[in-house]
C-alpha cells in the first residue's frame, strides 16, 4: 500500500449462549465428543433468539467506535460481510449504521462471499480511505450461520462477529500488503429460498480451503519479502480447529504464532466473523512493530490475505470499553441442544406454514 | 405495529433519542415537545433539544414474562422491566443475557441492541433496544468532549452515545 492506511479501531461480538459437540451427538446418537475432537471445536456459541447478524454487528461497531472515540459522522462507508443476512433483500449495513449514528452521509452495501465477505469488505474500505474518498470506511464480518439438524456443519456453524474502522490517522495496524486469490470452486453454497446449506464434504478441503489459503499466503509472503518467521502473529479462517492448524503447520508457521488468531475451538465457527475475530484477539495483545498475517476464505472460493504492521498507536490505543476476546473465548453459558433448537427456530410451531 | 410509526419512532428506538429543556435541564424520553414542570413552560415549545440517552442505567421494578405476547413464545420467561437511565427518565424495556433468577432491584444495565419483533416470517423486523447487566468493561471511558484521539478542530463526539449526535 502506498500509504499508511489500516486499521484505527476494532471490536468484536460473540453471543452469550454456548452448546458442546458431545450435547449435539447425544440427540442425533453419535459420538458427539468424538466429532468435535476431529473438528477441533470444544464448543460453539449460539445466538438468543432476538440476535441477527444486524445485532451482533451493530455491538461490534458501537464497542469499535467508543474505543477509537470516533465520530459515526465521519464514516464514509458501511460494508458488512455476511451469509446469513437477516434479509434477501433489504440491507444490513442501513440498520446499522442508523443504530450507531452514522447515517445519512455515507455509502452502505451487504457483502457476501461465503465466509470471506468480511476480508472483502476490508480491501474495499482500504481502496476508499487509500484514495481519500472518505475519512473512515467500517467493515464488518458477522454471521449467526447454521447446519441442517445432525449434519457435520451443525457441529461447528456458531455466531459472532468482528469490526474494524479503516483510517489513515492514528493508524493501529497499518497494511502493508494485500492481495487475494479466487477461483470457482463449488465446495459450499446455499440456493435462493434453502434453510441449509449444502457442501461437497471432503472437497471442502485440498482442492478448496487448503489450496486456496496456501496459495494466497504464498503469494502474499512474496510480495512482502517474508517468511512464515517474519511474523508476530498469523491468522487463518478456521472453519473447524484442524483446518487452519493444519495449513499453518504445512506453511511453516509454529503453535505460538497460531496461538491467539485461532478462536473457532472455544466459539466455533463463525464464519465471515471467523477470521476477524481472530484478528481481534490478535489485536488485543500484540505489540507495537509485530507483523500480523491474516489469511482469510469464502467458498465459491476465494481467499484475502493482508499482511498488517502494528503500530505504536496500538501501546496506547484504550481498549478499556468492551468485551476483550479472551473473555468471549472463555465465558458464556451452557445451554442443551432443546433449548438451542428453540432459540435457532428448528421447532415448527403451530400455525407455521 | 406499521412500518410507517416504527420508522417514525426509529431515533428513539435504536439511539435512545430523547430531549432536554434547555431551560431546566430535564431529560426526557421519549421526546416531548413542551417541558411540563418549568414553571414557565410555554418558554420550552419548540426549544426542547436533541438528548441522546447514554444507555446506562439501573433496574427501578421488573416482572418476569410467563404468558407471552404473540411473536415473544420462544422467549418465554422474559424479563421485563422499569429502568430509569442515568440522565433520569424512566423506560420499560426487556433485560437479556442475565437468569432471571440474578434480576433485582437496582440492578446496573446497559442498552444493548436486538431484534425486537418479526411481522411474521415474510414481513419486517424491527430493531431497538433492551437492556444487558452492567460489568465492568461497558462503562464509556470517560474522555473530554471531542476525543483524544481526533484533531481538535473536528466537530466530533467521543461516544455514540453522547448528546452532541442526537
Amino acid at each position: 500500500m502506498k500509504q499508511d492506511v489500516g486499521i484505527v479501531s476494532y471490536g468484536a461480538y460473540v453471543p452469550r449462549y454456548r452448546i458442546t459437540p458431545a450435547e449435539i451427538g447425544r440427540v442425533w446418537g453419535t459420538d458427539g465428543a468424538a466429532m468435535g475432537a476431529s473438528l477441533g471445536v470444544r464448543r460453539k456459541s449460539v445466538p438468543a433468539p432476538d440476535e441477527d447478524t444486524i445485532t451482533i454487528s451493530t455491538e461490534a461497531l458501537r464497542t469499535a467506535l467508543i474505543r477509537g472515540a470516533i465520530d459515526p459522522q465521519e464514516i464514509g462507508a458501511l460494508y458488512i460481510g455476511s451469509e446469513s443476512h437477516p434479509y434477501a433483500v433489504k440491507p444490513s449495513a442501513t440498520v446499522v449504521a442508523q443504530a450507531v449514528g452514522a447515517t445519512p452521509n455515507l455509502t452502505a452495501a451487504d457483502f457476501e462471499f461465503a465466509c470471506k465477505a468480511g476480508t472483502a469488505a476490508i480491501q474495499t474500505c482500504l481502496g476508499l480511505v487509500g484514495a481519500e474518498m472518505i475519512r473512515y470506511g467500517v467493515a464488518i464480518g458477522s454471521d449467526t450461520s447454521q447446519g441442517a439438524p445432525g449434519d457435520a456443519l451443525e457441529y461447528s456453524a456458531s455466531a459472532g462477529g468482528a469490526a474494524f474502522v479503516i483510517g489513515r490517522e492514528h493508524v493501529l495496524a497499518r497494511v502493508r500488503h494485500t492481495l487475494s486469490y479466487t477461483t470457482d470452486t463449488p465446495d459450499f453454497w446455499r440456493r435462493e429460498g434453502q434453510r441449509y446449506p449444502s457442501h461437497g464434504g471432503r472437497f471442502t478441503g485440498e482442492p478448496a480451503y487448503f489450496r486456496h489459503v496456501t496459495e494466497c499466503t504464498r503469494r502474499i509472503m512474496d510480495r512482502a519479502g517474508t517468511t512464515a518467521a517474519s511474523y508476530a502473529h498469523v491468522v487463518f479462517h478456521q472453519p473447524n480447529g484442524k483446518f487452519p492448524q493444519r495449513v499453518g503447520k504445512q506453511l511453516g508457521f509454529s503453535e505460538a504464532q497460531m496461538r491467539y488468531g485461532l478462536v473457532t475451538p472455544s466459539i466455533g465457527n463463525t464464519y465471515s466473523g471467523a477470521a476477524l475475530i481472530g484478528l481481534a484477539n490478535v489485536l488485543d495483545v500484540a505489540k507495537p512493530g509485530d507483523l500480523v498475517l491474516m489469511v482469510g476464505y469464502g467458498s465459491g472460493a476465494g481467499s484475502d490475505a493482508f499482511d498488517f504492521q502494528v503500530t505504536d498507536e496500538l501501546a496506547t490505543y484504550d481498549r478499556s470499553f468492551g468485551t476483550p476476546v479472551q473473555e468471549f473465548l472463555e465465558g458464556g453459558v451452557e445451554i442443551p441442544y432443546s433449548v438451542y433448537a428453540k432459540f435457532r427456530g428448528k421447532i415448527h410451531m403451530g400455525g407455521e406454514a | 405495529m406499521s412500518i410507517a410509526r416504527f420508522w417514525r419512532e426509529t431515533p428513539r428506538r435504536y439511539n435512545l433519542g430523547g430531549c432536554r429543556c434547555p431551560t431546566c435541564q430535564t431529560v426526557y424520553f421519549p421526546p416531548r415537545s413542551v417541558c411540563p414542570v418549568c414553571v414557565n413552560h410555554r418558554r420550552s415549545i419548540g426549544r426542547m433539544e436533541p438528548f441522546q440517552l447514554s444507555g446506562e442505567g439501573e433496574v427501578v421494578t421488573f416482572t418476569l414474562v410467563h404468558e407471552a405476547a404473540e411473536g415473544f413464545e420462544m422467549q418465554v420467561p422474559y424479563v421485563m422491566a422499569i429502568v430509569r437511565a442515568k440522565e433520569g427518565p424512566q423506560l420499560t424495556a426487556a433485560v437479556v443475557d442475565i437468569d432471571p433468577a440474578d434480576v433485582k432491584i437496582g440492578l446496573k444495565v446497559r442498552a444493548t441492541f436486538r431484534k425486537l419483533r418479526e411481522e411474521g416470517r415474510a414481513g419486517v423486523i424491527h430493531y431497538g433496544y433492551k437492556f444487558a447487566p452492567m460489568d465492568a468493561t461497558h462503562h464509556p471511558p470517560d474522555r473530554p468532549a471531542g476525543g483524544t484521539r481526533l484533531p481538535a478542530t473536528t466537530a466530533t463526539t467521543t461516544t455514540v452515545g453522547s448528546e452532541a449526535r442526537a
